[in-house]
């Protein structure tokens, strides 16, 4: 029980957690812009890949880190126009579309990287963003390195969560973003065009989804593998659900599964758990995940236009 | 000069002409009531104004200036307002960020709320339309609602405001106040379309009255010389008398609810300890408005839902558990509210609809398994002639039928096997003049041959004229039902305000006000 405790306690464990939580951060933003705007995007998982290979190999290519970051959002982008086309202006239904585009993006990530590396055996590395300690804050007894000593990205991703928050709830765009997701018929009413706001948001939100993937391969690792988004996207697209939809609580929700991955780690290696097999302890997180969701999620107030197509001039 | 003049428009959806070269015009100040029949081309010609539709030809000019087509943006920089049938206000969203869409650069680091917050309530007051700018619209009543969708347009600042039809969510002391926020914004130089059928309304508050016939204007009349029955024949291009109750003797009870509770996800809605007797020989109407209980008492009745507690006695039988096949075995005739999606199959054809409430029947099939489509095909011929449903034969497809025929199919399907109680919710809704006699008819009759009805509407004066007892629902409560005629239309608006007893005021002129007598 002491050693459980110590756990929580060390700054190592919460400097892990940090680093777990920033591509979820980046991917449930993602995911919240686009169903604030009524569009889910189960193409989250497949943007991620892309994104993850895209920024890895434009590094890889010569490029340099933050050039990598803007390409893998750039290419992320075109993903999420390409379901928005489907999903928005054709009217497509947004699970099968997302499904789509989510085995595209990880078929073309895996295509590209063979066409590019036919004959690499392990793959290659590059040299990913380094550890960069903010003067002063860093020297912070526990906080300091536990969260002022951490790589760029992750500082990046800290910020988008009050970025985001702000842009929703306090910008003339952001209340345009909520309420084609409540009401797109509303939005239409007072001489807004339901189809651009829409749009916009799954660019902008597949384009955060993105750079959570190229975190992974840019900052957490320096490689590309398969299967490496292992299935984080899809647990972006449960966050959204368990924050209610909200930028604070989607922080809150990620911060929850990332502290509960990087206890169950270090959960495995204390004296005596070797009795409960391993496979518990990497279920921990998904499993409470989902218990923490059915409690949260029961007064969540979705998005009332979520999943809705609008067509417009339509009869109705 | 005309604040608003409409040129020649038309426009087609496929092979249907929605509206047929309609030329209007609107100076300011002035109420133009809009009628026709449901299908006769208001609403979309007002869409078409909105810019919501693009006409096929013709064109719009508002102060002499033509305005672009198809834009809802151009429409309301123009100076048009809508308040839709259908509200367009996103309810998790709170009443001023409701109004505010729209009104500021969509690029901009952050919303100027304090101003906005301080324009609505001036115009709050000064137009008297009160709500509480930071309140969730999800909170609101259906009339502040409106309110804030009159206000959506005011903010805009309008100059032509579209109403369509307005009052029909409405209690009748809310269409009241309505009467007078309109008055008084007219008085300030506003150009006002109002759309309706309900003639009461437009004799009441129009200067103009422009009639939609089949997508076409069929005359224009000055309020001040029409009446009712000039009106409605001018609506329905002939004349259709509704039919009256004769007065008859009820028999003995034919369905008895006695504290009957329901229990399911909405509050509001269920059912809290209902008592209610529906006698033979008697129309008993419910009163109220949509989502006080009035779709779970007829599901319950449909046999669609379980009640929690009480008893519900048919014809001397106390029913334990209730099923659909179990209502109709034991002679419940039933019109449901929405024809469309819980009436018929629209991809079947009439014959199969015709049958479906009657599959085991020995009439239509051989020893109840099998069935017998040359029979089933010859009893759907004779109800189709029986009941006058208008069709190219049992094999058309149902969805093909207008409403006021696939009512009449529902109809033929719920009295041919001559039940004792007749469950009819909201009949006569969205149907045409013709059709609307024909169904009320029908009922009258079967009321004649004993059998006993429970009608629920919305529509206070169809309650009027056809039942002999009302009740009033509210949230999911039952009030004591009373005789029709006991009580003026005033005071079961108030009940269905869910307000008891009758304030001071103003209510005797809305009593006035809101007809008093029934439409036609």
């Amino acid at each position: 029980m002491m050693d459980l405790l110590e756990i929580i306690l060390s700054t190592g464990f919460w400097a892990a957690t940090i680093r777990i939580v920033s591509p979820l951060i980046f991917g449930t933003l993602g995911e919240l812009i686009c169903e604030r705007a009524g569009v889910l995007n189960l193409g989250i998982e497949g943007i991620m890949t892309i994104g993850a290979m895209a920024g890895w190999m434009w590094v890889y290519q010569g490029g340099d880190l933050w050039g990598g970051v803007i390409f893998a959002a750039t290419v992320g982008g075109i993903f999420g126009f390409l379901h928005a086309i489907f999903t928005v202006h054709l009217g497509l239904s947004q699970h099968v579309t997302g499904i789509g585009i989510t085995l595209f993006g990880s078929s073309l990530s895996y295509f590209v990287y063979r066409m590019l590396l036919p004959s690499a055996t392990t793959p290659p590395k590059i040299v990913p963003f380094q550890t960069y300690k903010i003067p002063y804050l860093s020297d912070l007894p526990v906080i300091g390195e536990a969260v002022f000593s951490q790589t760029p990205l992750t500082y990046l991703a800290l910020l988008f969560v009050p970025i985001v928050w702000y842009m929703l709830q306090r910008t003339p765009v952001g209340l345009a973003v909520r309420m084609a997701g409540e009401n797109p018929v509303a939005v239409e009413a007072q001489g807004i065009n339901v189809l651009a706001v829409r749009t916009g948001a799954v660019v902008v939100g597949s384009a955060l989804m993105a750079i959570g993937g190229a975190f992974i391969t840019m900052s957490a690792f320096d490689a590309f593998f398969f299967g490496m988004i292992n299935g984080r996207g899809w647990i972006c697209v449960a966050l959204v659900i368990f924050a209610s939809w909200r930028p604070g609580k989607a922080f809150l929700g990620a911060m929850l599964f990332a502290g509960l991955e990087a206890f169950q780690v270090r959960a495995q290696q204390i004296t005596g758990a070797s009795i409960i097999p391993y496979q518990f302890y990497l279920m921990l997180p998904y499993i409470l995940s989902i218990v923490a969701m059915v409690f949260m999620a029961r007064k969540a107030k979705y998005p009332h236009a979520l999943l809705v197509p609008f067509r417009r001039g339509e009869r109705v | 000069m005309p604040v608003l003049q409409l040129k020649n428009i038309t426009k087609r959806f496929g092979s249907l002409t929605a509206n047929d070269s309609i030329d209007l015009s609107l100076a300011r100040g002035e109420v133009l009531a809009l009628l026709g029949e449901n299908g006769a081309g208001k609403t979309t010609l007002m869409n078409i104004l909105f810019g919501h539709y693009r006409a096929d030809e013709g064109s719009i000019e508002i102060d002499g200036t033509p305005l672009l087509p198809g834009s809802t943006e151009a429409a309301i920089s123009a100076g048009i307002g809508m308040v839709h049938q259908h509200f367009t206000l996103a309810d998790n969203l709170t009443v001023l960020e409701n109004i505010t869409l729209g009104t500021e650069p969509l690029w901009s680091w952050r919303q100027n709320s304090k101003a906005a917050r301080q324009k609505l309530t001036q115009m709050s007051n000064e137009f008297g339309l009160v709500v509480n700018p930071d309140a969730e619209v999800a909170d609101l009543s259906v009339g502040e609602r409106q309110r804030v969708e009159i206000l959506k347009a005011l903010y805009r600042d309008a100059r032509v405001l579209i109403l369509d039809e307005p009052t029909a969510v409405l209690t009748p002391q809310e269409a009241y106040d309505l009467f007078e926020t309109l008055r008084s914004l007219t008085a300030k130089g506003l150009a006002i379309i109002f759309i309706s059928h309900k003639l009461h309304e437009i004799l009441a508050i129009s200067n103009r009255v422009a009639v939609l016939r089949r997508g076409a204007i069929v005359g224009e009349v000055k309020t001040g010389n029409a009446d009712k029955s000039l009106l409605a024949e001018m609506m329905v291009g002939e004349k259709v008398t509704r039919p009256t109750p004769r007065s008859i003797k009820h028999g003995k009870a034919v369905l008895k609810l006695e504290n009957v509770s329901t229990k399911g996800a909405a509050t509001s809605s269920n059912l809290q300890s209902i008592n209610l007797t529906i006698n033979a020989h008697e129309i008993v109407g419910i009163a109220g408005v949509s989502g006080n209980g009035q779709a779970e008492l007829a599901d319950l009745l449909s046999g669609l839902c379980q009640h929690e507690s009480g008893s519900i006695e048919l014809l001397g039988e106390n029913l334990k558990s209730i099923s659909a096949r179990d209502m109709l075995s034991r002679g419940v005739g039933r019109i449901p509210e929405d024809r469309h999606k819980s009436g018929v199959v629209g991809d079947m054809q009439i014959w199969e609809n015709l049958i479906s409430e009657d599959l085991r029947s020995k009439t239509t099939s051989k020893f109840g398994i099998i069935l017998d489509k040359s029979k089933a095909k010859k009893r759907a011929e004779d109800l189709i002639e029986k009941y006058d449903i208008r069709c190219k034969g049992p094999l058309a497809e149902t969805k093909l039928l207008s409403g006021g025929n696939i009512q009449k199919l529902i109809l033929a399907r719920a009295l041919s096997p001559n039940p004792s109680f007749i469950l009819a919710n909201q009949p006569v809704r969205g149907l045409d003049e013709g059709a609307i006699a024909y169904v009320q008819t029908q009922l009258l009759e079967a009321r004649d041959r004993g059998v006993g009805i429970l009608l629920i509407s919305e529509d206070l004066d169809e309650l009027m004229a056809l039942s002999d007892k009302i009740a009033v629902m509210y949230h999911g409560k039952l009030s004591p039902i009373f005789t029709n005629g006991s009580k003026t239309i005033a005071e079961i608006g108030l009940m269905m305000a869910g307000q008891e007893s009758l304030p001071e005021g103003t209510l005797q002129t809305a009593a006035v006000e809101m007809g008093g007598t029934h439409a036609n």
